[in-house]
Formats: structure tokens, C-alpha cells, sequence
């Protein structure tokens, strides 16, 4: 290398390389405060590979570092602390019956928060958020029940669902009349027009007359023969102004056709067994509980 | 002066900078593949059936993953809202993958089983029905638009060259497996369910006849997304947990 060369109008040493003759470049190095930074960055990461679980080894390990950190483990543990927390409530609704839950001031206000919250997340998206449902899901705020709202009716409809293909499911089905061809379009018009008259809403009384019969020989049997339904088998009650699908004629005929037959998943499997005590008790403080 | 053979020749210099580069790769990303805590297996994944596949790409081409994450990430409030954190196994046969990097909805990586296929039905056309704060656009034309699978046993192919283990049986039948799944009761979708254990076989979208929408293809994959490995089973204490 030749003797430190500066560079006439600036006064800066020059890097001693020569390109076409005269063109020079100045050595103007890094910044010292720049410098020092990737340096502390470089001390850093050996911290940080002593510490943490950094580098592969040959077989398939690797080297787990002396805080042995992995965040399954903090997640699982951060879990059961949250678990842990609770346990002394969770044990309490555990072994306590649901009817007693209600009556306990000091489990109800941690059993609704709860429910709340898991209904939110869980149930709101059919049911919606305060649990008033829509067309097709039924409002949980009314005492109008398909499958009872008994705490114990509730509690098994959320276990295991409604027509879910769980096996404890329950399971009962509207038969489809019209898909199935078992009644003609025009019986099945008269018999919407016998169930609107139920409840007063009949817009074609003669049809309705004719309707009777064919509602005895067809829907007694699981709707009851005033038409107020049976829990049992989940027969919704059709003398009251309350409607899953809608109370006008095309839409109680499009039922006796496709025999409707909604599907709630059964949460037996998501959600623990106290968890569903609580969205039970939850559901059943709604406004309609029996 | 030793640097002058990279200033003065192009070449060599971007030799220079590619095995400068790859040594990165190399350290970071080759070992990945060969750590066994990376490529933990669980039991229970299988390829998704043709006519998940089909919703898959709907799903890919309406650009769901915009909005939708299929990650459970190991945090406790993603946890206890979600369920178990995704496994690196669960997304093994995506390609690509559809973790996604921004929640405007949910995450989806467990949405299987969680909704009826009816409440999917009414949400796909107007998500305001069901949610009312919803911000999804609404995706009615899914149920009017028949499903094109008329290269379904090319797509198979395609992911075999990617690493997805279809059988020659799997692609044969690719085509007739995406009717036999909206086809229940039938010895077709008795040799799907063989083929792809635990897939569900219904007509998804609630509509009569046999050829399927789109939207029952979307359903078909929404209601299978994080239902194959029974987390009853799965030991959470497998090599990444010490």
C-alpha cells in the first residue's frame, strides 16, 4: 500500500484506489455510534444463544439454551394458572346442582360472567348476541322452548346438540311432506291454512276447514292435537304468534314442505362440563327459564 | 487491496454475494427441515377429499385468508377462545398454507363443527342476517354457481408434485369422490369416507339435487377446518414441550 494519500479539496485521506486514471474514492468509515451498535447487536445474539433455545444440532435436536424456554410450555402453563385461579369456583359449580347455582349469591355473578362470555363467542353467531335469534334460530329471551327449558333440558340440548350426529343428539325430525311427496300441494296449502287459524292468522277460512283433517292425520302425533306442540320431540307449539321461520302462509308451507329441521352442534366436546353449566344457567336467566 | 477482484469484475462479485446470502438460508432455514421438533407428525391428517379441496380454492380465490387467519397462535386468550393452538402438522398439506397474518373476522383454524351448515348457508349470502356487526361481504352467488370440477384429478395431481401423498386410486377417483361427498348413504361415499376418514358427507348448502354448488364446497371445507386430530389423544407434551 502507498503512503496515505489526501485529497486536495476536501482534506480527507483517500482509500488509495485509482479507477480511469484520476478517479478517487475518500475512506470515510462507518460512523463510531453505528459501529458500536452492530457491535452490541453481535454481544447481544451470543446472550441471546446462551439463553434461549438457538442453534440446531446433528440428529435433530438442538441446543435448548440455559433458560430452556418454549412457548407450548408457557401457553399450557399460562392455561392452567388462569385454571388454577378459578379451580375454587369451577369445584364449587361442579358439585353444585344447577338449581342450587341460581339460588347461590356468591357462584351467580361468576356463573353469568361466564356464560355471558361463552355465549358471546359460542352461541351469538346463530342466536345472536343477546340471544334474541333470527329466522331459523330460536330466540332464547322468550319461554317459547322447542326441546324444553327446564335446566336440564337446556343443559343436554347444549351437550349434545340437535340433530348434530352426535349419538346422545337429539334427533327427532320433522317429517318433509312436500319433498317426499307426502301430501299434494294443495293439502299442503290447506293444512298452512288450519295451522295460521291456530293462532287467528288464517287468510282463507275454507281452506283451514279442510286443513283439519289432514292435520289430524298428519301432525297430531308429534305437534299435539291443539297444536301446542311436545318438548319431547322437539314439536314446536303452532297456536302462539311465535314463529321460527315466519308466520306468512308461504312460509309455514315451505316447513310442512322441507320439514325445516335445524342442526345446533353439540358442545359436548368444546366446551367442559362446567363450562356448560354456566352458558346453561346463563341461557335459562335469559328471560324464559322454567 | 484484496477486495479489487470484486470491485473490478461483476461476476465475481455476484458469485461473491449469492454464497454470502445463502449462508443465511443454509443456517436458518435448511436445519427446519430436519429438526424433529419441526416436523413433529400427529395422528389423525390426512389430504383433504376433492370436494374439500374445491372449497379450499374458492376459498383462496375469494381471497378469505384477506381478512381470516387459520392459526391459533400459542397465547392463552387465543387459546381459550379458539381452542388448542394450531400444530405445524395441521397445515402439512397446505400448499400453499393459509395461516394469514391479519384478523378482520375470526380465526377459522377450528371453525369445523362450530356453526350449522345452515347458519354457513345463511352467512354465506347475507353475513348481516346472522351477525349483524358483521363487516363480511356477502357471498350469495357461491349457492348459485355449480361447482367446476372437471380437472379435479389434475389439482390432485399437481399437489402430489408438491409432496401431498394422493394414491393413483385418489386421483382416479377424484372426480366422482366430489359428488359421492354431497351424496350421503351411497357405496360411493362409503369409498370416499375410506379413502378420506372423517370427512362429512351431506349436501352442505340445504338444496336438492345431486350436483354440488360451490357453496357447498366451501361449507364442506369450512366444516372440516382443525376436526381431524383428536386433540383428546393428542399429547401435548410431544418433543416441542420438554
Amino acid at each position: 500500500m502507498a503512503e496515505k494519500e489526501i485529497d486536495s479539496v476536501t482534506g480527507v485521506e483517500t482509500t488509495g484506489h485509482v479507477w480511469d486514471g484520476d478517479l478517487k474514492e475518500l475512506n470515510k468509515p462507518l460512523p463510531k455510534w453505528w459501529l458500536y451498535t452492530i457491535y452490541a447487536t453481535i454481544v447481544w445474539a451470543i446472550g441471546y444463544w446462551i439463553l434461549y433455545p438457538a442453534w440446531p444440532l446433528p440428529g435433530g435436536g438442538y441446543t435448548k439454551g440455559i433458560w430452556d424456554y418454549s412457548q407450548r410450555a408457557v401457553v399450557t402453563q399460562e392455561v392452567a394458572d388462569a385454571k388454577a385461579a378459578q379451580a375454587s369456583y369451577f369445584k364449587k359449580i361442579e358439585e353444585t346442582q344447577l338449581e342450587d347455582i341460581l339460588k347461590n349469591e356468591e357462584l351467580l355473578p361468576f356463573v353469568m360472567a361466564g356464560g355471558a362470555a361463552v355465549f358471546g363467542d359460542n352461541c351469538g353467531p346463530c342466536h345472536g348476541k343477546g340471544g334474541a335469534g333470527s329466522v331459523g334460530y330460536p330466540n332464547l329471551n322468550d319461554d317459547d322452548w322447542l326441546w324444553g327449558g327446564t335446566l336440564e333440558a337446556i343443559e343436554y340440548s347444549i351437550t349434545n346438540g340437535i340433530r348434530s350426529g352426535h349419538p346422545e343428539a337429539r334427533d327427532m325430525a320433522m317429517p318433509r311432506f312436500g319433498l317426499d311427496g307426502l301430501l299434494k300441494p294443495q293439502e299442503i296449502a290447506d293444512t298452512a291454512q288450519y295451522v295460521l287459524s291456530l293462532s287467528g292468522g288464517a287468510t282463507d277460512e275454507a281452506a283451514a276447514g279442510r286443513g283439519k283433517q289432514l292435520f289430524a292425520d298428519n301432525c297430531v302425533a308429534c305437534h299435539g292435537e291443539d297444536g301446542k306442540g311436545n318438548p319431547a320431540v322437539g314439536a314446536p307449539n303452532l297456536a302462539d304468534s311465535i314463529w321460527l321461520y315466519g308466520s306468512r302462509l308461504a312460509d309455514v308451507e315451505r316447513s310442512i314442505v322441507t320439514g325445516r329441521g335445524g342442526v345446533m352442534p353439540s358442545w359436548g366436546g368444546r366446551l367442559d362440563p362446567v363450562t356448560i353449566k354456566m352458558l346453561t344457567a346463563y341461557v335459562h336467566s335469559l328471560g324464559g327459564g322454567q | 487491496m484484496k477486495h479489487d477482484i470484486f470491485e473490478k469484475r461483476p461476476m465475481v462479485l455476484l458469485i461473491g454475494i449469492l454464497m454470502v446470502v445463502s449462508i443465511g438460508g443454509l443456517v436458518e432455514i435448511a436445519p427446519l427441515f430436519f429438526l424433529s421438533s419441526t416436523i413433529e407428525k400427529v395422528q389423525g391428517m390426512r389430504p383433504y377429499s376433492p370436494l374439500e379441496l374445491a372449497g379450499r380454492d374458492i376459498y383462496i380465490r375469494e381471497g378469505c385468508y384477506n381478512c381470516h387467519s387459520q392459526m391459533i397462535r400459542s397465547l392463552r386468550d387465543e387459546v381459550e377462545r379458539y381452542g388448542h393452538y394450531s400444530l405445524a402438522a395441521e397445515s402439512m398439506y397446505d400448499h400453499p398454507f393459509q395461516w394469514g397474518s391479519k384478523r378482520t373476522g375470526p380465526d377459522l383454524a377450528r371453525v369445523g363443527g362450530k356453526y350449522s351448515d345452515a347458519w354457513h348457508v345463511d352467512h354465506m349470502r347475507r353475513p348481516r342476517d346472522v351477525v349483524p356487526e358483521s363487516v363480511m361481504p356477502g357471498y350469495p352467488f357461491l349457492e348459485k354457481r355449480k361447482l367446476d370440477y372437471s380437472d379435479m384429478d389434475k389439482r390432485l395431481q399437481a399437489l402430489r408434485i408438491a409432496g401431498v401423498p394422493y394414491t393413483d386410486e385418489m386421483i382416479a377417483s377424484a372426480k366422482a369422490d366430489v359428488v359421492a361427498q354431497v351424496s350421503p348413504d351411497t357405496d360411493e361415499s362409503k369409498a370416499l369416507l375410506e379413502r378420506y376418514p372423517k370427512a362429512q358427507v351431506r349436501k352442505f348448502d340445504g338444496a336438492g339435487g345431486d350436483q354440488p354448488s360451490e357453496l357447498d364446497a366451501m361449507i364442506a371445507y369450512l366444516q372440516m377446518l382443525g376436526t381431524l386430530v383428536d386433540f383428546t389423544k393428542f399429547d401435548a407434551a410431544g418433543p416441542n414441550l420438554r
